[in-house]
């Protein structure tokens, strides 16, 4: 801890905190103490009538078909958008850990896509997926896989599943690229002289290692596909084909700005804060704790 | 039953060759210690004996049947790393048992096993800790208890001691010692400690720059070194080594004195040879009641031992350095001149170009 002494000064802190302070209040704070006012008014489309309704909105949510509709969509879509990112990356990362030669090459070209925007992402997966011009299509329809994602709710979801964790893959890749390689050689070396074939030795000694990693990503990626994803949805589906692809941030956005139900809106805003609070919290706690190698 | 063959075995990285034809013979139950400067490629030799390295050219077999071909697992051999490799995430107990449940023993067989392997080594009460929350005396214990209790034919250590502190090296050396013997296990052992190799091995290999220098007794080691390099190597303080030339007679001559240093009876038929004159710091001492002294030493420095007395200086104010180790009884003074003598039968003889042992 900093005693006081170090600063002779009385307000001399406090002016190296503000920046810091006002950009706290005014981006976050302020619109988040807005949107919870905003989610207890009910308000007309012209703009010119406002009621205070208490949680009138939220208690309309529930019995929203739509809203839980979009619940389960949010779950299928993130719970899917992590196991195939975590899943894509930890493969890639124990492949490129065995890779001697030319291995930075291979690194370099697995970490391209994190760079590229996901709205960009997004409009490329569209093409590819597209049934008139996409070639994965024209692939699929070639072995005789009936695929529009334009029209079948199922096919959009599955396209913007993709969409969402081609783009994670790198980042996942990253870290477990890293969480392999500070596991030492020899603990991989003993498990192979205590008898251990190539697949047990993942699953018993180099997997268990990586669990505070996966943990880690877990956390991370979750929080990606429940709120970073909205500009993939944007770009490809725009939550449809009739919603099947309406996750929850998604929903935000198409009832306050195209619907102009800002009250719904804000109310679902500010469930999504929580969700995003909670999932905060577990990584604080919890992702501080790291496996120790024991040496 | 567990002898180890080792025929001109060679091992390169890519085009840098590191190993340049190792020939060993290990016979059954014994203590085998490879001991060399760092880089010298002991680590190299024995992963290779463990399969953890391909073996480039050569042959290695283990209980008479070639392991070249074979996968780390069917060699029947256990290793203890420096760094322990004990499995963070598992217990002691889990730590010991994997090799086991690999194998698929029968459970009371792992447990009789594992509780037998603990009981050795005193680490019964940590069996249900995780590695972490050992001491490293402790850990290196688990990793020994991890070795014999898949019964091997061959124990392979790399610089097992090497993280443990001064005193808990000299006592883990004892149990090692004495685990050896009590299970007559063939070892092998690998470190850059000299004290160690000195004291645990019934044989020694030295080894330098990839290749084994000798292969003999610590003690026919220490007393009949081999090559230059070894009788620099082994022993502490280090051999001295003078620039001699040998004259008629066998008279040890050194260019800028006039009288010769010694007289050597087996260099006389090498008259006129420049050679290496390797004399220990121990085996210098002041002359006797009427004996007369060898040499002057001019005292540069002295490092007081206790027990002993190490004095740094020049043999009569030549450029040759010379170390003498005395007893701690005897005063010496920095800047002082100490008559020393040495016996002959006390003095090493190496060629000067190929560093080879010549006589003595
Ligand atoms: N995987 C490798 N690739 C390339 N060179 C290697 C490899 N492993 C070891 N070497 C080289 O082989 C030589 C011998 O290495 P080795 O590890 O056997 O030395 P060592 O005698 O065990 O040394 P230390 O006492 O430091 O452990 C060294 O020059 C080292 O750089
Ligand atoms: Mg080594």
């Amino acid at each position: 801890m900093l005693k006081r002494v170090h600063f002779k000064h009385p307000v001399l802190p406090y002016l190296l905190v503000a920046p810091q302070l006002a950009v706290t209040l005014i981006f976050f704070i302020w619109p988040a103490a807005q949107a919870l006012w905003q989610s207890m008014l009910v308000q007309d489309a012209f703009g010119l009538g406002t009621q205070f309704v208490w949680f009138q909105n939220y208690l309309e949510l529930w019995g929203d078909p739509q809203y839980l509709n979009s619940i389960k969509v949010t779950a299928i879509f993130t719970i899917s958008v992590t196991a195939l990112g975590i899943g894509s990356g930890l493969f890639l990362a124990t492949m490129a850990d065995r890779v001697i030669r030319f291995a930075s090459g291979y690194r370099t070209l697995l970490i391209t896509p994190y760079a590229v925007a996901p709205a960009v992402a997004g409009v490329l997966w569209l093409f590819l997926f597209n049934p008139t011009v996409g070639i994965l299509a024209y692939l699929m329809q070639g072995m005789g896989i009936a695929w529009n994602p334009l029209v079948n709710g199922e096919d959009a979801m599955i396209m913007v599943i993709i969409a969402a964790a081609w783009k994670q893959v790198s980042y996942n890749f990253v870290f477990f690229l890293a969480g392999l390689q500070s596991i030492p050689r020899s603990l991989i070396e003993a498990a192979a002289i205590d008898g251990a074939g190539p697949f047990r030795r993942f699953w018993t000694v180099i997997f268990p290692l990586l669990s505070p990693t996966t943990f880690f990503l877990m956390v991370v990626n979750l929080v990606y596909a429940f709120f970073e994803t909205f500009a993939t949805i944007h770009a490809t589906t725009s939550g449809g084909p009739s919603n099947a692809t309406n996750i929850m941030v998604y929903k935000v956005y198409k009832d306050g700005f195209v619907g102009l139900d800002l009250g719904s809106s804000a109310a679902q805003s500010v469930v999504l804060m929580f969700i995003v609070i909670a999932l905060t919290v577990v990584q604080f706690r919890y992702v501080e704790r790291r496996v120790e190698y024991g040496t | 039953m567990g002898a180890i063959g080792i025929r001109d075995v060679r091992k390169s990285f890519g085009r840098t060759q590191v190993i340049h034809g190792v020939d060993l013979d290990v016979a059954d139950g014994e203590f085998i210690v490879v001991v060399g400067p760092s880089g010298c490629g002991k680590s190299t030799l024995l992963r290779m004996v463990a399969g953890l390295e391909e073996i480039t050219e050569g042959e290695i077999a283990i209980a008479g049947r070639s392991v070249n071909k074979l996968e780390p697992k069917e060699r029947g051999i256990a290793m203890v790393f420096q760094n322990y490799a004990l499995y963070p995430h598992m217990s002691v107990y889990a730590n010991m048992a994997y090799g086991l449940k690999i194998a698929r023993k029968p459970k009371d067989e792992i447990d009789r096993r594992v509780r037998e392997a603990a009981r050795i080594l005193a680490i019964e009460d940590y069996l249900e800790r995780r590695p972490g929350q050992l001491s490293g005396g402790q850990r290196q214990r688990v990793a020994m208890g991890r070795a014999i209790v898949r019964d091997p034919s061959v124990f392979l250590f790399d610089e097992p001691l090497s993280n443990l502190d001064a005193k808990l090296r000299v006592q883990m050396r004892l149990e090692i010692k004495q685990l050896q013997r009590r299970l007559g296990t063939t070892s092998l052992y690998v470190t850059h400690d000299q004290v160690e190799a000195m004291t645990l091995a019934d044989r020694l290999v030295v080894m330098n720059a990839g290749v084994a220098e000798q292969i003999d007794t610590p003690l026919e080691v220490y007393q009949r070194p081999a090559t230059r390099f070894v009788a620099g190597f082994i022993g502490s303080p280090a051999m001295n080594f003078l620039d001699a030339r040998i004259a008629e007679g066998g008279d040890l001559r050194l260019p800028e004195l006039e009288d010769p240093l010694a007289r050597h009876p087996g260099a006389s038929n090498h008259a006129g040879r420049a050679v290496s004159l390797g004399v220990r710091p121990e085996h210098l001492r002041p002359p006797e009641n009427g004996e007369a002294p060898g040499f002057q030493l001019s005292v540069d420095l002295v490092e007081t031992l206790g027990a002993d007395t190490l004095a740094h200086g020049r043999i009569d104010d030549t450029r040759h350095e010379l170390t003498a180790r005395l007893p701690g009884t005897h005063k010496v003074a920095e800047g002082e001149r100490v008559p020393l003598t040495v016996d002959a039968s006390a003095l090493h003889l190496f060629d000067a170009q190929s560093g080879q042992r010549i006589a003595g």
